[in-house]
């Protein structure tokens, strides 16, 4: 970090620029980000701590947190194999139709959540040509876990690719081009040289999948079929305390869910911990 | 703190097991999928009816719910969601499930008393303390200086009701071929809407917490709930000299009851909503209700109304849809600028 | 960058030195087409039902074609709002050591993990007129609940997260040479900024605010509670399909749908060629 040099070696690094710099973005996050996370925690503490640890602690509230950890801890790893193999498709050859492949990865970004959800319950719900097959076989995907985890696969599977590819473009493939001629193997290669290279990336990618895997509403409400303690998401959960006139334990749950995302922050910062120690060691 | 040990175990334990099915100790379960205000309502209901199953029949029952808006329920029980009764606010969407997918009986309107709706409801209004704005029947919503709020027709059951009973009060008044006057009199009820939420809830929040609008108009069950919520006296509750049957129509849908072998349960448990005792319960959560005993118990709490049908402003719900809130049709033609 | 070393690769291009070609080029297109691809088929089937005057009838419907100026609008000063604001987030976080750095950078993911109902709600309760900010803006004759600008701040809200997580890793990868060389050279700030770290930006800043913008088309949650949804003037595109799933109209939800999809992807095809091209002149200058 520059902040330890005597004279300016970057671009904002002149005192008066840094925090003017600083003091707007940190005015602008109070007002736009900070003040309502307080809103919702205001509200979720209106009745005292007792009562907010009350609707916590009813039996399907916590399962709808449970169920909601659970299909992020399934969406999570398959996006990012998933995406990892794609962003490396895409930035480190060149085939035809790359660029078409690059834009139908954006697909779930196009496509309103709800559609989403129903495009999944057309196609696999009962009147769905592979619905009548699961019918049959007394498969039930819709309504159920896999029908969630399914539709948070479909919303959240760009992200990580999506963070990878800018930057993996942007560094360009010489460094691994490299390593290949210095004889490395595949596993290595991506060892050695280019998780170094891409890991923020790869973090920022897995923070948001995780983070817009426990907020999904839209599309899962469509597959989810609503059934308290059993399909219920915390999200639909919320929903429907508020809707029940329960308003105190909906934001209740909600404060939850603006913990769970930080969760991953924390997470991020422990890598960084670590990454720091292992410098100093060496 | 020990709430919260029961939180980290629960979310531990839910991990673990993903969502395995709950081994339920229960003979039966049935799954009772419902529109998204009846959540209370059902928790109430569900141990009085598992008692009296297991007095008549010595079983135990475990009855599961799911709440949503309930056009999205029958669209999911149309696409496999396997419930086996529905309670829904909306007959249309308990006569789609007849109609495309014979999931219930044709005639399920027969198979219970009172169009299988055991308990019903009507529109009225919400005002604010001292009604300011001198609010009494339909026809003071059309004044200038009036605003009004309540969930848009074109996604709402609820607004559907509304709109229909603004609709049977205009026949009622300027006769049902004054049709000039009958649209110039909707035209101006719907301009003077201030914000069209999605939802019933949605509406009650614009106005109580937002504070916008002179009237809120929504079912008179709802009306209660929100007063007893947010308090009774800042509001008052105005119930218009004619307004609409809202019926809460119930069914089973004999497709899954039958697969699932609950048929007897499922039809038990809707016949049951009948009784005096589920009467009293309903009456409770501000329903108008059939029962005659109950009925002259809560006679004080619910005024009369000359309550109009949609078969008599609109000739029945689909033609209702189909010439009214279908792309296009009237309601359209009365929101274009 | 390296350029030498660019010049090099691009002799080389034609052979594939890298491994895993096969691997992740197959695994990419089957998971394209099993999560992606599949699902779309019931969209591309319920449409086809229709014939084309149909499907035109239902798209230029006069309300549809109303909240498509309203949700593009929209969505266009939201994004570009977000580009300046997230490219100053990324900035930051990335730039700058301050106390309070985490959890800033923690407090950027919110929007996405709040269901977007929540969000609706609790920015509703903020600029209503009762609300914090409601009041403060009523007395300069500001309405932002249950107007059009409700819509694009409850857009801005929820897709905020795009541009600050794109920007920020390609910010952090930046190499300081060139920008020492420029500062060492005595060229100002402001010249060094635009000259040497915005060209190595552009890329991932647009691919943000693209994201961002096709993110706020679709959004609808977090829009309806705080748009007042008054027809021609606060209906979203999202409602209008909304409406029609509510219906049982699932052709014509699927044709409304299509269009915001076609128009999404036609707007990120080009941004992806866009980016092919802008960086082989970057890496090739």
């Amino acid at each position: 970090m520059a902040s330890g040099q005597r004279h300016q070696q970057r671009v904002g690094d002149r005192p008066a620029v840094k925090y003017t710099l600083i003091g707007i973005t940190l005015v602008l996050t109070a007002l736009l980000l900070v003040v309502p996370l307080i809103s919702i925690f205001e509200q979720a503490f209106v009745d005292g701590l007792a009562v907010y640890w009350d609707s916590l602690g009813d039996p399907d509230t916590l399962h709808a947190i449970g169920l909601t950890l659970f299909v992020a801890l399934l969406t999570v790893p398959i996006n990012l194999f998933f995406g990892v193999l794609l962003a490396w498709s895409v930035t480190r050859f060149e085939f035809p139709g790359r660029k078409l492949m690059m834009t139908l990865m954006d697909i779930p970004f196009a496509v309103s959540p709800v559609v989403a959800g129903l495009l999944y319950l057309l196609l696999y719900g009962n009147n769905g040509w592979i619905g009548e097959w699961l019918y049959e076989h007394d498969l039930q995907l819709m309504f159920a876990w896999p029908g969630i985890v399914m539709v948070t696969v479909f919303v959240t599977c760009p992200f990580v690719a999506r963070e990878l590819i800018p930057l993996m473009q942007q560094q360009g493939r010489e460094d691994e081009e490299a390593a290949v001629i210095l004889g490395a193997s595949g596993w290595q290669l991506f060892r050695r040289v280019t998780l170094p290279n891409i890991k923020w990336a790869l973090l920022y990618g897995v923070i948001l999948t995780n983070a817009r895997a426990v907020g999904e509403f839209g599309a899962v409400s469509v597959v989810s079929g609503n059934i308290r303690g059993e399909t219920n998401t915390l999200p639909l959960h919320i929903q429907l305390l508020y809707e029940d006139y329960q308003a105190t334990a909906a934001f209740a749950s909600a404060s939850l869910l603006a913990l769970i995302a930080l969760i991953t922050l924390i997470f991020k910062a422990f890598i960084e911990w670590r990454q720091e120690r292992a410098e100093q060691l060496h | 703190m020990k709430s919260k040990l029961k939180v980290i175990k629960s979310v531990a334990g839910a991990l673990l097991l993903g969502s395995a099915v709950n081994a339920s100790a229960a003979d039966q379960t049935i799954l009772n999928t419902s529109y998204d205000i009846a959540r209370e309502l059902f928790a109430t209901y569900n141990p009085v009816f598992q008692k009296h199953w297991e007095e008549k029949t010595g079983q135990t029952v475990e009855i599961k719910q799911s709440h949503a808006g309930s056009s999205k329920q029958a669209r999911s029980i149309l696409q496999g969601l396997p419930a086996d009764v529905v309670t829904f606010n909306q007959v249309t969407d308990v006569q789609i499930l007849a109609d495309r997918g014979k999931l219930v009986a044709e005639d399920w309107k027969s198979k219970l008393p009172n169009n299988s709706s055991p308990y019903y409801s009507t529109t009225a209004f919400l005002v604010r303390k001292g009604n300011p704005k001198n609010i009494h029947d339909w026809g003071d919503l059309v004044k200038d200086d009036v605003a009004l709020v309540f969930p848009n027709p074109k996604t709402s059951g609820n607004g559907r009701y509304t709109y229909l009973a603004a609709y049977g009060y205009a026949q009622d008044q300027f006769g049902k071929n004054a049709t000039e006057q009958q649209n110039s009199f909707l035209k101006t009820f719907l301009g003077n809407v201030s914000v069209f939420d999605t939802g019933g809830r949605g509406a009650t929040t614009t106005f109580v917490e937002r504070g916008i609008g002179d009237v809120l108009i929504t079912f008179e069950s709802e009306v209660n709930n929100i007063r007893q919520q947010y308090g009774a006296d800042d509001y008052e509750v105005v119930v218009p000299k004619t307004s609409i049957l809202a019926e809460f129509p119930v069914a089973v849908v004999e497709r899954n009851a039958k697969k699932n072998g609950t048929l007897d349960v499922s039809t038990e448990y809707l016949s049951y909503l009948y009784s005096e005792e589920s009467q009293r319960l309903l009456a409770s959560f501000n329903y108008r209700v059939h029962n005659d005993t109950v009925k002259a118990e809560v006679a004080d709490r619910f005024p009369e109304v000359k309550l109009l049908t949609v078969e008599e402003i609109a000739g029945g719900w689909p033609n209702a849809m189909r010439d009214i809130f279908a792309n296009g049709k009237q309601l359209d033609q009365l929101q274009r600028r | 960058m390296p350029s030498s070393l660019s010049v090099a690769s691009a002799k080389t291009r034609h052979k594939r030195v890298l491994p895993g070609f096969g691997l992740s080029l197959g695994s990419s297109l089957f998971f394209i087409s099993l999560i992606l691809l599949l699902p779309m088929t019931g969209l591309v089937m319920q449409t086809a039902d229709m014939g084309w005057s149909e499907y035109w009838y239902v798209i230029t419907d006069e309300r549809v074609v109303a909240s498509y100026k309203v949700t593009i609008w929209a969505a266009l000063i939201a994004s570009v709002f977000n580009g300046v604001f997230g490219l100053l987030l990324a900035w930051v976080l990335v730039r700058y050591e301050f106390p309070g750095k985490r959890i800033l950078d923690a407090l950027v993911d919110l929007p996405f993990a709040l269901p977007t109902a929540v969000a609706g709600i609790t920015l509703a309760t903020l600029y209503a007129e009762n609300g914090w900010y409601g009041e403060l803006l009523a007395q300069w004759g500001i309405k932002v609940a249950y107007t059009p600008l409700g819509i694009i701040v409850a857009m801005s809200f929820t897709s905020i997260p795009f541009v600050v997580r794109t920007v920020q890793p390609v910010l952090e990868e930046l190499s300081p040479e060139e920008e020492e060389a420029g500062i060492t050279l005595g060229a100002s700030d402001w010249s060094v900024f635009q000259r040497i770290i915005m060209p190595s930006l552009w890329p991932a800043l647009v691919t943000g605010v693209a994201l961002s913008f096709t993110r706020s088309l679709g959004e609808f949650g977090a829009v309806i509670f705080i748009a007042g949804n008054m027809p021609y003037v606060s209906e979203i595109t999202s409602l209008m399909i909304f409406v029609r799933l509510q219906e049982f109209d699932f052709p014509a939800a699927s044709a409304i749908a299509s269009v915001v999809l076609i128009a999404s992807l036609v707007l990120l095809f080009a941004i992806n060629i866009w980016q092919g091209r802008y960086l082989k002149r970057l890496h090739g200058r």
